[in-house]
């Protein structure tokens, strides 16, 4: 479940996963093409974490670039436990060895892992945490997250790592950040949509119907209603995931650091053979796909419709806002992936982030409790971790 | 048949500016030793986030409105990706689909009249490294000094026709950008490059030729011959049939005087540009527009209107004018000694010599034009001669700092008012050579010239010589 394991005598432990950048100590984000890679500077939400009194207990592991379903493109092999693909960082906490997981949510298996493992995760609204010093992938909606297994830890931790950031350009105002955890958390009405509940299984469909339950059993009004084009998130982010995924990754060229293939005679045979044996195939057909809706003659019929479904998936979900202080769904669709899924379908990520895309292509909070997800209006984390306290397993 | 060239240029222009256009790096590269002014982020590491050096937008702004452009109150950026080892991130970041300006239009003046040149956009854009070819150990250095560091690129419509029209618009732009303090557009130095666009019809035809491209050509001369040769070749082709022109990047070689194919649009690559997401749109308020409009300069016309109504000619004014540096220094020289006539030839005879002197541009000139105007006083109120005068500029230029008043002073240059001291000297110097006293009363009135250089040296210059001169004559009849 690590990359690398590290000592700590601090009281709070942080497991950070690959995508977050630790001086003096190696990110891989994944791939070969990074092996030993270590960074001059931290990740600012980490030396936030550690400048609160929190410890660095170790790297855990991510798929390449984290763009995968569950670890499965790792270039040191997934992590699979009795046929299951496991996440590091949820592993890690599940065997209680860290206090909080800091994630970078890329795709959303952050968010599956939490679901799957039954722990508490949030992903805060875009801009209140620095993505300053995580391994860029799809920076237009990438964030970094938290994961625990209780709501109390992951608020403390939220309350450490939000704050605008002079060295990310997308950080928003000190005011709007701090307003994250001081906004009202009181939550009336919760909308379920009904087209993002399709190919669920029975498990996910309990979990579902269970939250319901408990909402309703606290005063909480649920209303089914259905979700209009915010189910063509998937479409859209994996376009816009791709194409930011592949200009990110160019920088890997085998001339500055990372991978370098030692049998070339010129220049593109150095780009081209540091670049064939750095990175997996999965990734390599995502390159080749975001390299595509990015061409001439495919940006305006592929990319830019992309932004245009950002814009109307983000005004869908402001209209529920008006109504609504949370839109819950699921995260995943079944309650384990197994080696065998993979199997049968390399590019399942690219399918099942059908949960997670709506959040990630909106840059909404989103946290996932009691084995569902619920997304919120921006900056209202302390509504969503009203909800997650509720639905959460623990005690239970 | 006649044909006539059409030409575009795109220019780029190095922005002077003190950090880079997206880290807190110096900007300033020239000179220094090989990646001294790099970080993380302009290395291209993962992990740093651009953060827009809003000096950069302020001096785009200021170029767009130097150029007659509309600027785009939302600008954005945009990531061009395309693999070269100068390029540490692989990708650019510049403007793409909203440049800060657009629309512009620079006035010419070349022999055959005035024109105007349209300007199609300004933007914004980092600078790519360098590559450094070490032959003896047949290797490739990087050098990241420059990646970053701020550029625009000034494209203009393809409104010019001859190399004559291209200089005229260089200097133009030169001119106009230095005015505004925004570049210091030194073709040696890098810090402007000019891509020329060039293609030849029949005259009189409205339809365009087929186009060549010549890239990063970095000296007014080069392009002016790159001009010539390439019209030659389009024309040759054209009615010779001597090759097929084709849409093409070419190379020119200045030393042999020629132009080489390097690539074909067929073989270009696509560069995939899309809005970068790490940079939010810059929107430019009111509050904002109207502090940097409110900051241009004088446009060199107006300087030069202004310059003749305090009565300098027409030659003297536009002289004067054509610099930011230069004027400056005059207005500066005539608001102390208020003495125009004075402060311009001062400003375009002496200074200008020692510039010369020295191998300086107009523009690198520091000399403070107060200290210039208190040393004109000086010598309109014969505190100073001429001679010590130009003595004490050269000081000035050597020690930017200096007080005039205080350094004639302090160094003997003053001229004296004590008339009994020259005649003291005088005396005394027409005592020690009779021989030149008889032979100037016996008519040979070339002998004075001995005497009066013995008396100046003597009163090491600080006399008028006119008064010396004349005190002399006196001093001999009364023999």
């Amino acid at each position: 479940m690590y990359t690398l394991k590290l000592e700590t005598a601090a009281k709070a432990r942080v497991v950070a996963d690959d995508m977050i950048l630790t001086k003096g100590v190696a990110t891989a984000a994944g791939s070969k093409m990074l092996q030993g890679f270590e960074s001059l500077f931290s990740s600012e939400a980490l030396t936030r974490l550690e400048n609160a009194g929190y410890g660095l207990c170790g790297k855990s592991r991510v798929g390449e670039f984290a763009l995968d379903l569950m670890g499965e493109t790792a270039f040191d092999g997934a992590l699979v436990v009795d046929g299951v693909l496991k996440n590091g960082a949820a592993e890690v906490l599940s065997a209680k060895e860290a206090d909080v997981a800091l994630c970078l949510d890329v795709n959303g298996s952050c968010r599956r892992a939490a679901a799957q493992s039954g722990l508490i995760s949030i992903k805060p609204t875009y801009g209140t945490v620095s993505r300053y010093g995580t391994v860029p992938v799809a920076c237009s909606g990438e964030t970094v997250s938290l994961m625990a297994d209780s709501v109390e830890a992951v608020k403390k931790a939220l309350a450490v790592v939000v704050g605008h950031d002079d060295k990310d350009g997308t950080s928003q105002s000190e005011a709007l950040c701090d307003s994250v955890l001081k906004n009202d958390g009181t939550v009336k009405r919760v909308a379920v949509l009904k087209n993002m509940l399709v190919s669920i299984d029975a498990d996910v469909k309990a979990n579902i119907e269970s939250a319901i339950e408990d909402l309703k059993k606290n005063g909480i009004e649920v209303e089914e209603i259905e979700g209009g084009n915010i189910a063509a998130a998937k479409v859209a982010w994996n376009i816009l995931m791709c194409a930011e995924m592949c200009n990110n990754v160019s920088r890997y060229d085998g001339v500055k650091y990372g991978h370098r293939a030692q049998e070339f005679s010129n220049l593109d045979e150095l780009y081209m053979n540091s670049r064939t044996e750095g990175f997996g195939s999965f990734l390599k057909t995502a390159i080749i796909f975001g390299s595509e809706t990015l061409s001439t003659d495919n940006y305006m019929k592929v990319y830019d419709k992309a932004l245009r479904t950002r814009r109307i998936i983000v005004d869908e979900f402001n209209k529920l806002f008006g109504e609504f202080d949370a839109v819950l769904m699921p995260a995943v669709s079944k309650s384990a992936y197994t080696v065998k899924d993979i199997e049968n379908d390399k590019f399942m990520a690219f399918n099942e982030n059908f949960y997670t895309a709506p959040a990630s292509i909106s840059g909404l909070p989103a946290v996932v409790s009691g084995g569902v997800q619920l997304v919120g209006k921006a900056f209202s984390e302390n509504k969503l971790l009203t909800v997650a306290k509720l639905l959460a397993k623990e005690g239970k | 048949m006649n044909y006539e060239t059409v030409i575009g240029l795109e220019v780029h222009v190095e922005l002077a500016t003190n950090s880079k256009i997206f880290c807190s790096c110096s900007a300033h590269s020239f000179g220094t030793d090989p990646n001294e002014h790099v970080c993380p982020a302009c290395c291209g590491m993962p992990g740093m986030l651009p953060v827009v050096n809003k000096r950069v937008v302020d001096f785009g702004m200021k170029a767009g409105m130097m150029l007659n452009c509309d600027i785009n109150r939302v600008t954005t950026f945009d990531k061009k990706s395309y693999y070269y080892p100068d390029l540490p991130a692989a990708y650019q970041t510049t403007q793409w689909f909203a440049p800060v300006a657009v629309n512009g239009l620079v006035e010419i003046e070349t022999s055959k009249g005035k024109k105007g040149v349209r300007i199609k956009q300004i933007h914004m854009e980092e600078d790519a490294g360098k590559l450094v070819h070490d032959i003896r150990e047949d290797t490739t250095h990087v050098d990241f000094n420059r990646t970053s560091v701020p550029l625009i690129e000034i494209v203009s419509q393809p409104d010019l026709s001859s190399a004559e029209e291209v200089e005229a618009y260089l200097e133009r732009l030169k001119t106009l950008l230095r005015y505004a303090k925004v570049a210091e557009c030194e073709m040696a130095h890098g810090t402007m490059r000019c891509d020329v666009n060039l293609s030849v019809r029949p005259e009189g035809s409205d339809k365009l030729g087929v186009r060549a491209e010549m890239k990063n050509m970095n000296s007014i001369e080069a392009i002016k011959r790159a001009i010539e040769y390439e019209t030659a070749r389009h024309i040759d082709a054209i009615e010779n049939g001597t090759e097929v022109l084709r849409q093409e990047t070419r190379r020119w070689d200045d030393i042999k005087g020629k132009s080489y194919a390097m690539r074909t649009k067929e073989t270009a690559g696509d560069y995939r540009y899309f809005p970068d997401p790490n940079v939010m749109p810059v929107v430019i308020d009111d509050e904002w527009f109207d502090s940097v409009k409110d900051s241009l300069p004088e446009f060199p016309e107006v300087k030069r209107e202004k310059y003749i109504s305090l009565g300098l000619s027409e030659y003297d004014a536009t002289r004067l004018a054509d610099s930011i540096a230069i004027a400056e220094c005059f207005e500066d020289a005539f608001k102390v000694c208020n003495n125009a006539k004075e402060a311009a030839n001062w400003v375009i005879s002496d200074v200008t010599r020692v510039l010369n002197a020295k191998g300086m541009t107009y523009e690198q000139l520091t000399l403070s034009g107060k200290a210039l105007g208190e040393l004109i006083n000086l010598v309109l109120d014969s505190k100073v001669s001429r001679a010590n005068a130009k003595k004490i500029l050269d000081a000035l230029f050597e020690d930017e700092s200096l007080d005039p008043v205080k350094y004639a002073e302090e160094n003997d240059l003053v001229m004296s008012n004590d008339t009994g001291l020259v005649d003291k000297v005088i005396a005394e110097v027409i005592a020690s050579d009779p021989k030149a006293v008889a032979d100037f009363k016996g008519g040979k009135e070339k002998a004075i010239m001995a005497l009066f250089g013995k008396c100046m040296k003597q009163l090491k210059g600080n006399v008028d010589p006119q008064t010396l001169r004349t005190m002399l004559i006196e001093a001999i009849n009364k023999l």
